[in-house]
């Protein structure tokens, strides 16, 4: 990596993007900001460069299936989708709200776009695994990218999953992980390190890679390369920072998740955006 | 029932492509034809029950009917969450066997014995849970399992139970069978215990004890169960389970509900860890789920009524 995570300016579109997921802070007061800023530029490259999809016919067979695991992290996730058309932006005014279909961890069966109802850890790489075996069964010629995180990485069904993909030498796999280290309580690597991941992956038998996971050039650039081993399936880690576009939140671990998002603290988030 | 469940996966999956077998670290041997002639739709994935569990709902997400087999607890106990999300939410067409429901593992100890299976899985909404009596209603059931929408978690017995079903058993997925009339008394039972009560009744002479088979515990049959319950007295359920949530639990809401109001006893596992290692049959004397005691039951009813 060149340019360092932080270092990394935000281009119109990410800014944009993270417009989006401020509108849905806004709509429900509420929203887990950090875990889905360090998202937005995995989310904005798959989607704006990697996947086959149709926002038009969500359930199109040919699909390429994307799983975001850490469902936490889902106000990226809708800001991408809404902004592909695959429902209203206004949706987002809605965010957790009664009558609104977004909800703070996305379900399959309300959000057009939304492969699995995820939201507990652990679930979105073996749902995935399941999926790509099915397109091996039937012949089909869709992928299955699943973006993960690094506090996710400390349940034990992911690395099942792990076990699982290679044994199937599940090249039809992608797994992203968002390396922001930080989770609620503090440091990743204080809580419960993860370090070596990179060779972690290697060791269960994935094709693994890192990147700067804000440098949309650089994400562009392997993600075009995936399988990156033929015979195996992909891992990278996106080397990402919590709270990426705004300074406030990038420097505060308490900005992981907030409740009762007052006036003032909305203008802060925008005002600190807008000046990122 | 355990080798005729899995036999029928192979039947059906030679008649249905969308048919898969997923197997946790089953003995070896397991399907042996399946994996020979349909390799690319069995799976033996090791002692990893949550992700398995994830991945036939994956599978099932993409409209496979997958049927996976391991040890009842581990099923439920260690994969409640991948089952109530991955499978319940979803709500798709995993099938779940658990081998060794109840008491059948009691060598094994406590970490192997399924007594609050039913239990949990009856709070998970789109769950369908099934306790067949015997091997002739297994083969039955297996062959309703294959459209049928959601969930389904499969109790399976010992193996080598006494068939207690009728060949013309019209056999559907949230039906019960009245096995016996009688409105004196009416016993509900389910999976094994169907025998026991079968046993119970015809030793009570002179007045008419009923018996009613269960082999749906969720959803239950309500509308049969009140009309087999009619003015009968005296109501016993019988279960190989615990006591706390299980089949008997589920029959005393709905008659209470109802306004039903019979007097009522459930037989099954008090709330305790099996404390002692034996057979099957000798922990179902320890707690009474025998055909005696069954009786008795139902005779001190009637002399307290």
């Amino acid at each position: 990596m060149t340019t360092s995570p932080i270092a990394i300016k935000l281009d119109a579109r990410s800014k944009e993007l993270r417009r989006l997921v401020l509108r849905g802070i806004a709509g429900g007061r509420r929203g887990h900001i950090g875990s889905s800023f360090s998202l937005v530029e995995i989310l904005r490259v798959l989607y704006d460069d990697v996947l086959r999809y149709d926002p038009k016919n969500p359930s199109w067979p040919e699909r390429d299936r994307c799983i975001l695991s850490k469902g936490h992290g889902c106000l990226a996730l809708y800001a991408v989708l809404a902004d592909k058309g695959f429902f209203p932006a206004a949706e987002l005014d809605k965010f957790c709200k009664r009558d609104g279909i977004l909800g703070g961890h996305p379900e399959r069966h309300k959000v057009p776009g939304v492969e699995a109802s995820t939201g507990s850890l652990g679930h979105g790489m073996p749902i995935g695994i399941g999926m790509a075996l099915n397109a091996r069964i039937d012949k089909a010629n869709y992928r299955v990218f699943v973006v993960g995180s690094d506090g996710e990485s400390q349940e034990g069904s992911v690395w099942e999953g792990a076990l699982a993909a290679a044994k199937h030498n599940l090249a039809e796999l992608t797994v992203l992980i968002d390396y922001n280290k930080q989770q609620s309580y503090g440091l990743v690597s204080e809580v419960l390190g993860l370090e070596p991941i990179l060779e972690k992956w290697r060791s269960f038998g994935f094709a693994a890679d890192e990147v700067n996971g804000h440098d949309v050039a650089a994400l562009r650039d392997l993600l075009q390369q995936i399988p990156l081993d033929p015979a195996k399936p992909t891992a990278i880690i996106c080397h990402t920072v919590k709270g990426k576009g705004i300074k406030r939140c990038e420097q505060d671990l308490s900005w992981h998740h907030k409740t009762k998002v007052s006036d003032e603290e909305l203008v802060v988030l925008r005002e600190g955006l807008e000046e990122y | 029932m355990r080798q005729t469940c899995l036999n029928m996966v192979y039947e059906l999956a030679k008649q249905d492509p969308r048919v898969v077998f997923v197997g946790s670290d089953l003995g070896i041997g397991t399907l042996k034809q399946f994996k020979a002639e349909m390799p690319e739709r069995f799976f033996m994935e090791g002692v990893s029950e949550q992700s398995i569990v994830s991945m036939c709902a994956g599978l099932a997400l993409e409209g496979k009917i997958v049927y996976f087999n391991t040890i009842a607890t581990f099923i439920t106990r260690r994969c409640f969450e991948q089952v109530a999300i991955d499978c319940c939410l979803h709500n798709v067409p995993v099938r779940l066997i658990g081998s060794g429901g109840g008491l059948v593992y009691a060598p094994l100890g406590p970490t192997h014995l399924a007594t609050e299976d039913i239990a949990i899985f009856r709070a998970l909404p789109n769950m369908t849970i099934v306790a067949p009596a015997d091997a002739n209603e297994m083969r039955r059931l297996m062959l309703a399992t294959v459209n049928h929408p959601g969930p389904i978690y499969i109790r399976l017995g010992k193996g080598g139970d006494l068939i207690v079903t009728p060949d013309d058993q019209q056999f559907a997925i949230g039906k019960t069978f009245r096995f016996r009339p009688g409105t004196d008394a009416v016993i509900f039972s389910t999976g094994i215990t169907t025998r026991v009560a079968l046993d119970a009744a015809a030793s009570v002479i002179g007045r008419q004890v009923g018996v009613v088979h269960v082999p749906t515990i969720k959803p239950l049959d309500g509308t049969a169960i009140l009309e087999y319950v009619g003015h009968a007295p005296v109501v016993v359920t019988i279960e190989e389970g615990t006591v706390s949530g299980g089949l008997g639990s589920a029959i005393a809401e709905l008659l209470l509900e109802a306004g039903v109001t019979p007097r009522f006893r459930r037989l099954g596992i008090p709330d305790v860890f099996p404390d002692q290692y034996g057979s099957q049959a000798s922990l179902l004397e320890r707690y009474e789920i025998t055909s005696t005691h069954l009786s008795d039951t139902i005779r001190r009813l009637w002399a307290n009524s």
